[in-house]
């Protein structure tokens, strides 16, 4: 079996996304950029099925520009054996991203794609079910527990008041959520080895893919701010407070 | 409509109230023996007409199975509404691809036939966007609208032709934890435990009888759903579920920006924790600096 992971670099999960002044967007310019959280469990739950004699090889692939390479580099150090970087400059939306991931698909011919349930800079949580969509395959998402059984796959999902379990016919798409797996954290020397795999750069543009976004971000401003709050010296006191804003 | 073939869910309340900013309001209601769900459909305030697919194809909702459904039906609509909840997250941006549109996740606000405010980076910034599709989807969030009388309409019941079962998925089973208590999504007062609470058992002793003195339901930080201390469907945050309740009590949670981004919309909220510099303080309205293991059962008990 092989398996296509794609995977986002975003703001790191432990950045304060800062504003533009001009409330264009947020100012991405000396943040940290990381993997993905939820791209960097796909890729961790891809090795382990290598690793268990299920899969034959693991591809990843990433839209962006230059530096996206760095969430590829991530992965490749986690295991995945080679990558694939479609350059596009500025915004590329979840639609023409799953565009572009379906022609990937064609060429690679995985028989599984696993990808994150959400990048945390958009909190789309799109792109996965989009890609199932155009390539008419079945899709689970928010994946718990990924199975390989036989010519199926066996995936539970998180779901709102607890778990369900699907049996996908293959080739599937499989969207990650937190609880799949802890991924590892890269040895020296495997980080040192991904630098010498194999990584392939190509054009969005051929691929013919229309790259204009279809949602015009108006602008991007705070959310509210709450007022200032007040500490209390014990429950007593905190049990009048809750008389006062009438919880009691 | 979102449903569990019995009875239909609150978050189709909300939503019905964002799609009714938009135009005339019709609701599908998609699964196997639904009759009585879409009774409740028909009686939702501001709705015009429900739609009734049903088939054993959308008895547990598989997106392979319903999509095309809606796809079908899209021709005669401007505008596809699903609430934010896992379903409508896991069934719109599939519909939204095969119709070739783009889909506006999680919206807050309808500010214009073509515009919407969503937050982003774990609501930490909210974009106004507008949509230069023909057609709209969309999912909106539970607690950004108020939910719709689930009495007073009397829309026409209609029966639309299903479109079967494409063979590529099928349910095995599920486990839905069955409790007493509110549900977090819809709860007017909430209680909320971190990594702080030590196991399961001491989160148990600890939380529930506030929680049942308050009529509360039970939330969790992500660090306590990862410990095991309560199942993930407990968990509060970007990646786990999004709510506005009354009070918001958040307990041994030190307040990290993914679990703020779950919560930070709730009226009052009250933070005991005994870390003075906590980020949660930030945002809280009343704080109280204090170990949780004295704080806790003395505020229980003088409730």
């Amino acid at each position: 079996m092989k398996i296509l992971v794609p995977v986002k670099l975003a703001i790191d999960s432990n950045a304060k996304p800062r504003l533009k002044a001009d409330r264009s967007g947020i100012d991405l310019a000396n943040v940290k950029l990381s993997i993905n959280p939820f791209c960097e469990i796909a890729v961790e739950e891809a090795v382990r099925l290598r690793e268990a004699g299920k899969a034959t090889e693991v591809v990843v692939v990433s839209v962006g520009v230059g530096k996206a390479t760095d969430a590829i580099r991530s992965a490749l150090a986690i295991g995945a054996d080679r990558g694939i970087l479609i350059e596009a400059e500025g915004r590329v939306e979840p639609l023409t991203i799953a565009k572009l991931l379906a022609k990937v698909v064609e060429e690679e011919k995985p028989d599984l794609v696993l990808t994150g349930k959400q990048a945390i800079d958009d909190d789309s949580n799109q792109t996965g079910q989009m890609l199932a969509a155009l390539l008419d395959w079945p899709q689970a998402t928010f994946a718990s527990q990924v199975e390989l059984d036989g010519a199926e796959l066996v995936v539970t999902r998180e779901v709102d008041g607890g778990h369900q379990t699907l049996r996908l016919s293959l080739p599937a798409l499989v969207t990650t959520d937190l609880r799949l797996n802890e991924p590892r954290y890269p040895s020296l020397p495997n980080i040192m080895k991904a630098k010498k795999k194999p990584v392939e750069t190509k054009s969005a543009e051929t691929y013919g893919v229309d790259l204009t976004p279809r949602l015009s971000v108006v602008e991007v401003r705070e959310p509210a701010a709450r007022k200032a709050g007040i500490k209390v010296a014990d429950a007593q006191e905190l049990v009048s407070k809750l008389k006062a804003v009438g919880v009691l | 409509a979102e449903h569990d073939n019995a009875a239909l869910k609150d978050a189709t309340l909300s939503a019905v109230t964002a799609a009714s900013q938009l135009g005339e309001v019709h609701v599908l209601v998609a699964g196997s023996g639904v009759g009585g769900v879409a009774d409740a459909a028909g009686r939702i305030a501001g709705v015009a007409k429900v739609l009734v697919g049903d088939d054993a194809a959308y008895a547990h909702g598989l997106p392979e199975n319903v999509a095309p459904l809606v796809v079908g039906l899209m021709e005669g609509y401007d505008a596809f509404v699903a609430p934010a909840t896992t379903t409508g997250k896991n069934i719109a941006p599939r519909v939204a691809a095969l119709l070739d549109v783009a889909q506006i996740s999680d919206i807050l606000s309808v500010e214009g036939p073509k515009t919407f405010t969503r937050p982003i980076y774990a609501g930490n910034a909210i974009a106004t966007v507008e949509s230069s599709d023909a057609r709209l989807v969309i999912t909106a969030r539970g607690t950004a609208f108020a939910k719709a009388a689930a009495d007073g309409g009397s829309a026409a019941i209609e029966s639309i032709a299903t479109t079967g079962d494409a063979g590529l998925s099928s349910f095995v089973g599920a486990e839905i934890a069955k409790s007493e208590r509110p549900e977090l999504t819809s709860a007017k007062v909430i209680v909320s435990g971190g990594r702080a609470l030590k196991d399961a058992e001491t989160f148990a002793a600890t939380i529930l009888p506030l929680a049942d003195k308050l009529g509360a339901a039970v939330g969790a930080s992500r660090a306590a759903v990862d410990a095991g201390y309560v199942p993930n469907d407990y968990q509060v945050g970007q990646t786990g579920k999004i709510v506005a309740p009354q009070v918001y009590i958040a307990v041994g949670i030190s307040g990290a920006i993914q679990h703020l981004a779950g919560m930070k919309d709730s009226k009052t909220i009250i933070a005991i924790n005994k870390d003075e510099d906590a980020p949660i303080f930030q945002v809280a309205d009343i704080g109280l600096v204090a170990d949780l293991f004295q704080a806790v059962p003395e505020l229980t008990g003088k409730l």
